[in-house]
């Protein structure tokens, strides 16, 4: 990760269909370099979507880096499944990328003792050999956040990674994550205005028929904020009523679509 | 695993058995019981571990290079779209044509040997071990895929390390049923023409009247056939440590 600064990114979608509905016109988004981009929406905006865009396993959508280098091979993607595969331990999954991309060797070696550094500093130090049904949830998407680290990529997409997790766990992954992928180009997508506040340097929501991008301010400080913090919770409780509309919004615009 | 649920099961069907041969008194040469069963089980001990050899034989490679040429395929209609378009058709078509009917042509082709014995029991098994391998190699969990996809993965590596690991609990259920039919193609191939075998010793008894003989045949055989099983599904398991059994009772 020293040697490669993280680009930001620009994405743009002229018009995106799904079946009936139309999902996106002229909807262009930007993320900063370095930093977390939350974004938050009902359930059914096109959040999942705009994600998978980015990530390349969509067409339709035009994403470049602001260093004008192509993107391909320098994003990794963090799931609400942890999509660890039962049959490699702890330290093969954290390695599956290097594994999948044929890299042995020399170079593996040091990979692994990396990848054993990164999970002992996860609390996972004893936990190597251990198969992916010995481990609990919270620690199954710990794994995932190795592997992702281990990556080495500079732009790293998650889709709602912490939402399956109880709230202790989830705590000390967002924590976790906020530490390690601090210097990349982040963008978390979230159904949790608290989550949204604790981690972004930038929130938006996404709402609306079409679909736009709103930017709303991040509370002051640095993430990851303490979940207590005053100014914090006064803007979840603004955030929850607005969403709670949106969504509502959102239960019309697909009705419309059933005849 | 408790071994006095399969004894007190196997002495009730005995009790059934003998129950019947008093009830309709039929004579020796038409319903033998159980004990002149055992006695013949004896006295032939050498005969009928001579035939068993042979159809043992002819089952175990069956199964072998069935199951070898089975999962070959499937992994082949799994690499390459050429060849699903090519070969599906005739992977159909090779199942609906009864094996049964291909006995007598297998005898003529191969001669009276294993060889056609053998043909026959890779016959049978190929379309279950391929059907059901096929089907697990084209099930994978799409974002496994997908992860593969933003990770750069090469095909081949996606193919080895993912795909194939997860249809192996597949594999295992197409290997279990190659093992529960494997042994009806050889006995077919044996009946149809043969100088050996459990299948040929059954026919002469039966031939001979000596059912008694053609029962100590059967029985062996259903033995072979068990062990077979339990050999394979345990095999099948080992081959797949990390998938839990949600039916296991500790």
């Amino acid at each position: 990760m020293d040697h490669e600064r993280p680009p930001g990114i620009a994405v743009s979608v002229r018009r995106l269909v799904f079946g009936e509905m139309v999902l996106f016109t002229d909807l262009s988004c930007r993320l900063p370099a370095g930093a977390w981009t939350c974004l938050l929406g009902p359930s059914g905006v096109g959040k999942t979507t705009l994600l998978r865009l980015i990530a390349g396993l969509l067409p339709g959508g035009t994403v470049t880096a602001d260093d004008g280098r192509p993107l391909e091979g320098r994003v990794t993607l963090m799931a609400q499944q942890d999509l660890l595969l039962p049959w490699l331990d702890v330290l093969g999954n954290s390695l599956l990328g290097h594994r999948l991309r044929g890299e042995g060797g020399q170079r593996y070696q040091e990979l692994e003792a990396r990848a054993r550094r990164l999970l002992a500093r996860l609390g996972l130090g004893r936990r190597l050999t251990a198969l992916p049904a010995q481990l609990s949830g919270g620690m199954r998407q710990r794994v995932a956040l190795a592997r992702t680290f281990m990556e080495e990529r500079p732009v790293v997409l998650m889709d709602e990674p912490f939402s399956a997790l109880d709230a202790i766990s989830r705590h000390r992954l967002q924590e976790m994550a906020a530490e390690l992928l601090d210097r990349h180009t982040v963008l978390l997508v979230t159904h949790s205005p608290r989550e949204a506040l604790r981690l972004g340097h930038r929130i938006l929501v996404m709402g609306g028929q079409p679909v736009t991008l709103r930017e709303i301010p991040a509370p002051p400080g640095p993430p990851p904020r303490q979940p207590g913090d005053p100014a914090l919770l006064a803007l979840e409780a603004e955030l929850l009523e607005e969403l709670a509309a949106s969504d509502a919004q959102m239960e019309e615009a697909w009705a419309s679509t059933v005849p | 695993m408790g071994f006095h649920r399969p004894l007190i099961t196997g002495l009730g069907l005995l009790l059934l058995w003998q129950f019947l041969v008093w009830a309709t008194t039929a004579p020796p040469y038409i319903l033998p019981g159980p004990v002149a069963v055992a006695r013949v089980l004896l006295a032939r001990g050498d005969l009928l571990l001579v035939h068993a050899r042979t159809t043992a034989i002819e089952i175990l490679a069956g199964i072998l290079i069935g199951s070898l040429v089975g999962a070959f395929s499937a992994i082949l209609l799994t690499a390459f779209a050429p060849a699903r378009r090519w070969l599906m058709p005739v992977l159909v078509v090779s199942q609906a044509l009864p094996v049964f009917a291909l006995a007598p042509l297998l005898v003529l082709w191969l001669g009276y040997g294993m060889a056609s014995k053998i043909a026959m029991a890779v016959l049978i098994i190929y379309f279950p071990v391929t059907a059901a391998f096929f089907d697990g190699l084209r099930r994978t969990e799409p974002g496994w895929l997908e992860l593969a996809r933003v990770m750069n993965a090469k095909p081949a590596a996606v193919l080895w390390r993912i795909r194939l690991p997860a249809a192996l609990p597949a594999l295992g259920s197409g290997l279990r049923v190659a093992a529960s039919v494997a042994p009806i193609g050889a006995v077919v191939g044996e009946w149809v023409g043969s100088s050996a075998g459990l299948g040929f010793l059954m026919l002469h008894a039966n031939a001979r009247m000596q059912v008694d003989l053609l029962f100590a045949a059967l029985f062996v055989l259903a033995l072979m056939a068990l062990a077979l099983y339990f050999a394979v599904d345990r095999a099948a398991r080992r081959l797949v440590p990390w998938q839990q059994d949600t039916l296991a009772e500790n």
